[in-house]
């Protein structure tokens, strides 16, 4: 009896070894909303950092597009367990934004239009992982998608990347935002499955 | 509200648990507008991340509800008052 192998090809990257632990794939993008739409036009859109300081530096649309754009392939991970693989996003980079911005500040609290707001340690918004997007797949970001414009930081749970944002507080302490009052993880890792407090 | 995904029936369920009252007929005063609404008119988003119950007139947040594996987390602060008929 012969024995037939097919060879050692390496490691299979694969979709299975891109998914966090209880997530399952979609080619969807599924729209998650805890309120209306806003209409934000991009002549009205304003960005704003706030430091622990009380300073405040302001970008308007043609500011934030006057900065250099970067295209990214990320996944991303939606703590309601779906995840999709090589999205693309162009938008420009939190270090570029943040540069030229003083502060000793530990945390950040994301803003949004519609009151929405979404807290993360301020180093996870730096060193190239976090950007404020105006494009995916090729197009203006959507409006239920976000636009005019999104964070995007795909390496924590998607409800991070906070729609229609407007604006971040940098914070010497810690202050949850509009899910993490409410049980969820305060920092959101989905590769150690960080989707409540306590986990 | 526009793109409100359901209205305050949805809440039925969730706020039996934690309720003895049929809490869907009661009224609640939106802590913004101060408008009087009775929670099956409430426009409510979700159900994932959570539940959230919007007043009609200002779409400010009333009420949030989020369960977790081993809790369930209501957040009134949106809500002045809440009327239970009795």
């Amino acid at each position: 009896m012969s024995i037939v192998t097919r060879g050692f090809r390496g490691r299979r990257e694969g979709a299975d070894d891109r998914l966090p632990p209880g997530q399952y794939l979609t080619h969807d993008f599924p729209v998650l909303s805890a309120g209306p739409t806003p209409v934000v036009s991009r002549d009205e859109w304003t960005f704003t950092v706030r430091s622990e300081g009380g300073e405040r530096r302001t970008w308007s649309w043609a500011e934030l597009t006057a900065l250099p754009v970067e295209e990214v392939t990320v996944d991303i991970h939606c703590v309601t367990r779906w995840s999709r693989l090589d999205t693309v996003w162009r938008g420009v980079s939190l270090d570029a934004l943040l540069e030229d911005v003083e502060s000793a500040a530990d945390f950040a609290l994301v803003h949004s239009h519609g009151g929405y707001t979404t807290n993360l340690p301020l180093e996870d918004l730096l060193d190239g992982q976090a950007w404020i997007a105006f494009e995916h797949d090729g197009d203006d970001l959507s409006p239920e998608h976000g636009g005019p414009a999104r964070l995007l930081v795909p390496h924590l749970y998607f409800w991070k990347s906070a729609k229609w944002v407007s604006g971040i507080d940098l914070l010497v302490q810690d202050e949850p935002g509009f899910w993490e009052q409410l049980g969820y993880h305060d920092y959101g890792d989905p590769w150690r499955e960080q989707r409540y407090q306590g986990d | 509200m526009a793109g409100a995904t359901y209205d305050g029936n949805l809440l039925a369920g969730p706020l039996a648990e934690v309720f003895a009252a049929e809490v869907t007929v009661a009224h609640a005063r939106c802590a913004g507008c101060g408008r009087d609404s009775v929670v099956a008119e409430l426009a409510v988003y979700g159900p994932d991340p959570g539940l959230v119950a919007r007043c009609p007139g200002c779409s400010d947040v009333l009420l949030r509800l989020v369960r977790t594996p081993d809790a369930t987390w209501l957040d009134l602060r949106g809500t002045a008052a809440l009327r239970l008929p009795t």
